[in-house]
């Protein structure tokens, strides 16, 4: 599988009023074609803020400090995202890069027809005429699922109901066969059923364009339904990348056995459902040593002084924590997380 | 639609009788008669007050009115030679819709293009610059704008004409000419509408530009300015049309001032000059010409928000 995306030391610093503040603090990820990388992580752990910097649709305070996103094109060249122009980034965006966004209730006009809504990155791409973007955007609302599409090109946003307008924003993000979707939160805002139906779309949709796919989203359910790789992000940083096997059955972060135990299972009867103390850091005041660290019982004393190192658990595995360290002590961790390690295998590893 | 309309112009027409019924009322509170002066001896003063059936009991007079009123006949005037106060209307109306209209004119088109390029630039110097511009426009008052403006454009720097002049071929004043002795009117006239209209704009438009489909737009890969004028322009505008109502009618109404200033002779003069001297048929006369005039264009507003706004006009008319 070809690199199509390569997030390397990527910080991002936000000006606001009490100061700066750093929501991505040296992100590193790859993306290869075809495949689905889920970023996890709490509210305001800067995934979002990373998603929308591939896009470059940070907010007007928000910086590319450090770093680089290379995006590799079809024809074998790189270029760096995070350089170019806001005029250069306009033949990136909608066309190689796509994005849903979390909430279809407000992310669509409500003063314009879904069809022309449909048609704009159409016409604005593929320098096709108004005809032929019609039959195209025609095309595309047949494909994610909706009836009669020659009558709702017309019609207008609030005819729609949530899962319907989300169909459509899926309908915008590939209008133009991008090669990567990224899709921030978009089953957040709807209910359950229309969620599995929404996921059930976008995988689907992917087999058919094989399009690489970022999924963020906070609901490790979701994770383990569309996920290839998974990576845990925390405090502007991403503490544990790997398969989603190796996130789920072999966690080694104490972050993600945090966020791991804290889900119910149909074993979590005999002990009190997990949940992890405290509140994030505040990045105004970035902590200097492992940022999960205050809220970790198996913090280690180097852990509040040095940044722990990616440490390698196997060729696609690597964690940022001392315990995984050669001179860290040995750790037992929580009963859920051995349960998940028996249950995948990965028992007789530590 | 056509049937919402119709049911709009009878409401229309209800709200305009009572108007009509609540000012004849009022009036009839004023102290004395019309036909009070040194001049007038009590005899003249019963037989003046017997010509024009204001020794009738109030009923009757109102129900006379109304009468007329139906048929299109709106009384004469007392104090101007007995002058059909329609005509009176109508021959002054065009002096007060000229620089009306050209001051909404200017007034919407600075108002809304200066609201948007502040919001546009936000915290730069422009809208920085816009925001004491606006300020100032707003605290104002209008006569003192009207005089800053004779005492520079016309006075020192002799640029346009002092006064109002209408178009006369006999005297050689040209339509140019007509149009260059509205311009300071105008103006007066449109700084406060471009000053609210603009702090309007700038705060709608940026709290458009903050929408989630506005980020949808640029991820679109859309162009600064497609995403201002294809997606936000028009959802920041559904507000702003909202205020333009109640300013078409100020304009019309409140241009009192100006028209004094530069000698235009318009309906508020006339208005004014006949409260001041009981003059009741014709104050009845302007007084329901403003009235209609407000409920046209309230109307108008509601209708221009079905064609910007589609929810608005599924809901509300197509039915």
């Amino acid at each position: 599988m070809r690199k199509i995306l390569d997030v390397n030391n990527l910080n991002i610093t936000f000006d606001t009023f009490a100061g700066p503040v750093s929501a991505v603090r040296g992100v590193s990820f790859t993306l290869h074609e075809g495949e689905t990388l889920a970023i996890v992580g709490e509210s305001g752990s800067g995934k979002s803020v990373a998603s929308k910097s591939i896009m470059g649709i940070l907010a007007d305070n928000g910086k590319i400090t450090n770093g680089s996103i290379t995006y590799t094109k079809d024809n074998g060249e790189d270029i760096d995202l995070a350089k170019l122009s806001e005029h250069e980034y306009q033949s990136i965006r909608g066309k190689e890069i796509a994005m849903v966004f979390q909430d279809p209730m407000t992310s669509l006009n409500p003063t314009m027809t879904i069809g022309r809504q449909i048609m704009e990155p159409i016409m604005k791409h593929q320098g096709c005429n108004k005809a032929e973007a019609r039959e195209k955007a025609e095309e595309l609302i047949t494909l994610v699922g909706i009836n009669e599409a020659k009558k709702r090109m017309n019609q207008y946003p609030h005819q729609f109901s949530g899962g319907m307008r989300q169909r459509i924003v899926i309908a915008i993000a590939l209008a133009c066969n991008p090669r990567i979707l990224i899709c921030d939160e978009p089953t957040t805002a709807l209910d359950v059923t229309i969620q599995a139906q929404i996921l059930e779309l976008i995988k689907d949709l992917q087999q058919k364009t094989n399009v690489a796919v970022i999924f963020i989203t906070h609901d490790l359910g979701v994770v383990a339904n569309v996920a290839d790789r998974v990576a845990v992000m925390y405090a502007g940083r991403v503490c544990e990348i790997g398969t989603s096997n190796e996130i789920f059955y072999n966690p080694c972060h104490p972050y993600t056995w945090g966020l791991l135990a804290s889900m119910p299972d149909l074993d979590t009867n005999e002990e009190l459902l997990y949940a992890i103390p405290g509140t994030p850091p505040n990045l105004l005041i970035p902590p200097k040593g492992d940022a999960f660290a205050f809220r970790s019982e198996y913090a280690l004393k180097i852990d509040y002084e040095e940044q722990p190192p990616m440490f390698k658990v196997s060729d696609t595995h690597y964690a940022a924590t001392w315990l995984l360290h050669e001179q860290a002590p040995k750790v037992t961790p929580p009963a859920a997380v051995l349960r998940l390690r028996e249950k995948g295998g990965y028992a007789h590893e530590s | 639609m056509f049937k919402y309309i119709l049911k709009r112009i009878g409401y229309m027409i209800i709200t305009l009788f009572l108007v009509l019924t609540v000012n004849f009322l009022l009036l009839q509170l004023i102290p004395g008669s019309p036909f009070d002066g040194e001049k007038v001896t009590e005899a003249q003063k019963i037989i003046l007050e017997q010509k024009y059936g204001l020794d009738d009991p109030i009923p009757v007079q109102y129900i006379r009115y109304m009468k007329g009123v139906v048929q299109g006949d709106f009384g004469v005037s007392f104090k101007l030679q007995n002058q059909e106060v329609s005509d009176l209307v109508l021959t002054r109306i065009p002096y007060t819709i000229k620089p009306g209209a050209l001051a909404l004119l200017i007034g919407v088109v600075v108002g809304i293009l200066f609201g948007a390029i502040a919001a546009m630039k936000r915290n730069s110097w422009a809208d920085h610059t816009i925001t004491i511009i606006s300020v100032l426009g707003v605290s104002i008052p209008s006569f003192v704008l009207a005089a800053f403006l004779q005492y520079f454009i016309c006075s020192k720097l002799g640029w346009l004409p002092l006064l109002y002049q209408p178009k006369d071929t006999v005297r050689g004043i040209s339509a140019m000419d007509e149009f260059k002795s509205l311009i300071l009117p105008s103006i007066s006239l449109a700084v406060p509408v471009i000053a609210s209209l603009m702090r309007y704009m700038r705060s709608e438009l940026i709290e458009v530009l903050n929408t989630d489909y506005i980020l949808l737009a640029r991820a679109k890969g859309l162009t600064r300015t497609q995403v201002i004028f294809h997606h936000a322009l028009r959802n920041a505008l559904i507000p702003v049309i909202t205020v333009v109502g109640p300013m078409v009618v100020s304009i019309m109404t409140g241009s009192l001032v100006i028209e004094q200033f530069f000698g235009v002779p318009g309906l508020s003069k006339l208005m004014l000059n006949s409260v001041t001297m009981n003059d009741q048929f014709l104050t009845l006369g302007i007084a329901f010409f403003y009235a209609v005039l407000y409920v046209v264009v309230i109307l108008v507003i509601d209708l221009l928000y079905g064609v910007i706004d589609p929810r608005i006009r599924l809901t509300g008319g197509a039915k």
